[in-house]
């Protein structure tokens, strides 16, 4: 075996000019489909970690029906407080998540005593909100990172609307489920950063604060934000908290409650899918590059080299080793071009990570572009490419080991 | 017993709508470890007749036995097999593989058709560089040394898998008359030395004389065979 690389190797360098075009060819197209998988990879996954890290959390538990019902936020689909307690005595038990977060959610009146406008806000607990959305203390651009009774984190969109900041004093105003209208004074501990997404445009109360206002005398939950530990496993876990759930039944023996994970409650589930649909393509690109390139050159190969195989095969050379020799030599050609790929690759987003660019997504200015190479990307596309120049180099082996060497020895 | 045996044998070609014959019912008996040459102008069916032999191709018709087999039989890797077991070929233009040294080009046999271990190729391609003369040139490229080397190298590639039958299909044409004049004296003493069975096709009258056997071809047909010593018409 270790003669027919041999050989292989020496036919290449014997077309310097032909492999190292090849090479470069499939070395060109690797570092392409590299810097963007690890562009659009990266671009994916911070926001994904901005999603659920600061608004969504990583799975949500509603009353069964909220989610269709969602942007209404309905009052009488929360869940009451028998299966509050019956879904916390499960979640408590399960050692995957990392930690939960009950949310009042309604829509109400926010008034700086001279202007009114609309708000969304969540009643929670400031705790374990942090610690379900760890990334919400960090979007707290102005005022106290943090949240006590009687006090208010608003969007710096109403912020900058309303003229308010801070340590002003302001009134909330909402209806409860009964049509009866209630009011509470609120001091501004903070203003929260805008962000794309459902939840991204929400301002946060202390829960006890937002049942006040809401007139809600036994305690009611819109939803549970769960974080989990391990977010690579979130559907392994989805299925067993799913299956889980499915068995509390109400009155009617229907589901009392429902599980999403946030693909389902957030819209970018959809532009991180088109990622993943234009990365499968570029990689399509790069296989026919690749497959068109090395077939191409081992057509060729075969073609300048008909004297060569009669030769061989005149000789004795059996047709299998034939056909070993130009399949490892196309396997030589996509094993060099991957190699010069993956470091050229590699390099190129060392650089790009260097020039620190910046971009913005919705309202979210100045994001970071961080590009990673994932090993098992590197990896993947490697072995994509390798693969696919042996088999493009099956058609232009299995042609030459098929050679009559007669006819191949008469060959000019 | 003869190393080859050869009854009625005819070949066709196709050329088009046209059947050309290019053997005419051609029967005869070559000995072991004899030196034979097949004489005639081009087109008498030299080559034609040394493929068939050489198990490069097969007969229309008749009948051929090569070292004991029936090659008319045999498949492509049958036919193969066969080839790198028991026969070497030396060809008009060399034919030496570009990317290996005078070396490896010898090797190559060993290595790819008869994986012979490493210690006892290392010895065979040795004693053969030395037999042709070639030691001192074993690291150079083909394209390195001139004619007459590679077909010394040439001659020891088809030697060192100790074949029963050399085939040379005008190993001369592409030399001066003095390298062609060595390269049949050395093929000659390879006969001597290895008990080979050596065939050569030539049109080269110099170099006739050579042969111990010479079969005359004309248009497909046996026209004459001459024995040194003595002359018996086909």
């Amino acid at each position: 075996m270790g003669n027919l690389f041999k050989i292989a190797m020496r036919n290449l360098l014997r077309y310097k000019r032909r492999t190292l075009l090849t090479a470069s060819l499939i070395t060109i197209g690797v570092v392409f489909v590299l810097v963007f998988i690890s562009v659009s990879g990266s671009f994916k996954n911070m926001m994904i970690g901005q999603i659920t890290d600061s608004m969504i959390g990583h799975l949500q538990v509603h009353r069964k029906g909220y989610l269709a019902s969602i942007e209404n936020l309905p009052l009488n689909m929360n869940l009451k407080a028998g299966a509050i307690a019956r879904l916390e005595e499960k979640l408590n038990k399960l050692p995957e998540i990392e930690a939960y977060s009950q949310r009042v959610k309604f829509g109400g009146m926010f008034s700086n005593f001279v202007e009114t406008t609309n708000i969304r806000l969540n009643g929670v607990y400031p705790d374990r909100e942090f610690k379900t959305v760890p990334l919400l203390l960090s979007r707290i651009i102005e005022g106290k990172k943090g949240l006590e009774r009687g006090e208010i984190l608003i969007p710096d969109i109403l912020s900058k609307g309303m003229g308010v900041k801070p340590g002003d004093t302001v009134v909330v105003v909402a209806t409860n489920k009964d049509g009866s209208v209630n009011g509470k004074q609120f001091k501004i501990a903070g203003v929260v950063e805008s962000a794309t997404g459902p939840g991204g445009r929400d301002g946060y109360i202390h829960i006890e604060d937002a049942m006040d206002i809401l007139r809600i005398e036994e305690k009611e939950v819109s939803e549970f934000a769960m974080r989990i530990k391990d977010f690579n496993h979130m559907h392994r876990f989805y299925e067993k908290l799913y299956s889980l759930l499915s068995n509390e039944l109400n009155k009617m023996g229907k589901p009392i409650f429902e599980v999403h994970t946030w693909e389902k409650l957030s819209p970018f589930y959809n532009i991180a899918k088109m990622i993943d649909v234009m990365t499968f393509f570029i990689k399509l690109m790069l296989i026919a590059i690749v497959l068109i390139s090395i077939m191409n050159v081992m057509i060729m190969a075969i073609y300048e080299r008909v004297r060569e195989i009669g030769t061989i095969a005149a000789i004795g050379t059996p047709p299998g080793k034939i056909r070993s020799m130009f399949l490892i030599e196309g396997l030589c050609l996509g094993v060099a071009g991957t190699l010069a790929g993956d470091i050229a690759g590699m390099v190129f987003v060392f650089a790009l990570n260097m020039a620190k660019i910046t971009f913005d997504f919705g309202r979210q200015k100045g994001l970071m572009l961080s590009a990673e190479i994932n090993t098992v990307d590197v990896l993947t596309i490697s072995l994509i490419v390798i693969i696919v120049s042996v088999i493009a180099s099956l058609q232009p082996a299995f042609k030459a080991s098929r050679m009559e060497p007669i006819k191949a020895l008469r060959h000019v | 017993m003869s190393l080859i045996a050869a009854e009625k044998i005819l070949k066709d070609y196709q050329a088009g709508e046209i059947t050309v014959r290019a053997l005419k019912g051609l029967s005869f008996e070559i000995e072991a470890a004899s030196f034979v040459s097949f004489v005639g102008p081009s087109g008498s069916g030299k080559t034609t007749l040394l493929n068939l032999i050489g198990c490069l191709d097969k007969p229309t018709s008749g009948k051929l036995t090569v070292v004991d087999t029936d090659v008319l039989h045999l498949d492509r890797k049958q036919s193969a097999s066969f080839r790198g077991k028991n026969i070497g070929f030396i060809f008009q233009d060399f034919n030496l593989i570009p990317v290996l040294t005078v070396y490896e080009n010898i090797e190559y046999p060993l290595l790819m058709v008869q994986s012979v271990p490493s210690d006892e190729r290392k010895k065979r391609v040795t004693t053969l560089l030395e037999a042709v003369g070639m030691t001192d040139q074993k690291d150079k490229y083909p394209d390195q040394i001139s004619g007459g080397q590679k077909q010394r190298v040439a001659v020891a590639r088809a030697l060192v898998t100790n074949p029963k039958l050399v085939l040379a299909d005008e190993p001369t044409a592409n030399l001066d008359h003095k390298t062609a004049y060595m390269v049949i004296e050395l093929m000659k003493k390879m006969r001597d030395e290895f008990k080979t069975t050596f065939i050569f096709s030539t049109h080269d009258q110099r170099i006739v004389g050579e042969a111990e056997t010479i079969f005359t071809l004309e248009d497909g047909e046996l026209k004459g065979k001459e024995v040194k010593g003595g002359k018996v018409n086909g």
